[in-house]
């Protein structure tokens, strides 16, 4: 259970680039979190909902994607959805695969109130 | 009104940023790293005991020994003979991460270090996210725990290159079978290198000894290539 750490992550970064870019607000996060992250999404949205309160995020929600589990074999470059947890490959049955994605947690984007840019106001 | 703003930005990334800069810092002066992961009661201090009291003539073992709460294995370390055994309490959190790693780094000598083992804390899950910057994350299974754990958590055995299993010793008092946990490691990772011990009766320990010893000679060996 180590969610509300990840959270707490998501939330610095977004300040920081809230600050960075002067935003006046932010509506939602958009998170990738890959199946085999080692982060159940349903935790992860309840730590973040405890630890908004009293920040600038206080009205801001996570939309959550789980992306699948996909890998590439070494042996034939075929790259495939593991499917049931088992690595490997459907085409040439190697074992040696690299995975690509499912294992990443991303910030994928996030949806942003611009402050209004005054200078080029008359 | 609002705007999308594209990001793909990892969540971690700062840990990561440290984790490679600890890895830069480790490759440079050829030290073998690695990031001891199991269940609690597992065994990784025992392992890590026999480990030193075989090698600790042969090689020089750095070790960072994670806890929750108390400094009860970095003192059964040092009684191994440890030579450079520096305790990382965590004082709650249920993993380490690079950030604790870089303000222990500093205690230790690097250049009187062959090989660097960190062990996490006891738990499966959470730090299978936090890369430490070390060579490789070796996990333990013991024979009192279930033979289907790696397809429990996946995410820990895909990331880690070897699993040892340990209290073979009592093998024949456990619902535990050995070919059993081999095959679901496997159909996670391919890749596993396996060792089966005890570290109460020493069974099985002489290959890991030897494998230790050819990792810490290849991490040398890239260092000054002749």
């Amino acid at each position: 259970m180590h969610e509300v750490s990840i959270a707490h992550s998501i939330i610095q970064t977004v300040l920081d680039e809230k600050k960075k870019n002067n935003w006046a607000g932010i509506r939602a996060i958009g998170l990738k979190i890959g199946a085999l992250s080692g982060i159940l999404p349903d935790a992860l949205a309840f730590g973040f909902d405890a630890l908004k309160k009293d920040t600038p995020l206080e009205s801001c929600h996570l939309e959550i994607e789980e992306t699948p589990v996909v890998a590439r074999c070494r042996a034939c470059a075929h790259r495939f959805e593991v499917e049931e947890l088992t690595f490997t490959c459907p085409r040439c049955a190697s074992t040696s695969l690299d995975v690509e994605q499912g294992q990443e947690m991303l910030i994928a984007y996030m949806e942003v109130d611009e402050i209004k840019d005054t200078t080029h106001d008359p | 009104m609002s705007k999308t703003i594209e990001m793909q930005k990892k969540v971690l990334s700062e840990n990561d940023r440290l984790a490679a800069d600890l890895r830069r810092a480790l490759q440079d002066k050829g030290i073998f790293s690695m990031n001891f992961v199991s269940s609690p009661g597992s065994g990784k201090t025992s392992l890590l005991e026999r480990t030193l009291q075989q090698l600790r003539d042969t090689w020089r073992i750095a070790l960072i020994a994670g806890d929750v709460q108390t400094e009860n294995d970095a003192q059964r370390l040092i009684a191994a003979g440890g030579q450079q055994v520096k305790p990382l309490v965590t004082g709650g959190s249920c993993h380490l991460d690079a950030r604790m790693i870089e303000r222990v780094i500093p205690e230790i000598d690097l250049d009187e270090t062959d090989m660097l083992i960190v062990e996490n804390v006891g738990n499966l899950v959470c730090p299978a996210g936090y890369d430490l910057g070390e060579d490789m994350k070796v996990v333990l299974i013991s024979v009192t725990e279930g033979d289907d754990k790696p397809l429990k958590y996946p995410a820990m055995f895909r990331r880690s290159s070897v699993m040892v299993i340990n209290k073979i010793d009592i093998l024949e008092w456990c619902d535990f079978d050995l070919e059993t946990v081999k095959k679901n490691a496997l159909q996670i990772n391919g890749d596993l290198t396996i060792f089966e011990v005890s570290c109460r009766t020493g069974e099985g320990l002489d290959k890991w000894y030897d494998w230790l010893g050819q990792q810490v000679r290849k991490k040398k060996a890239a260092l000054n290539p002749s």
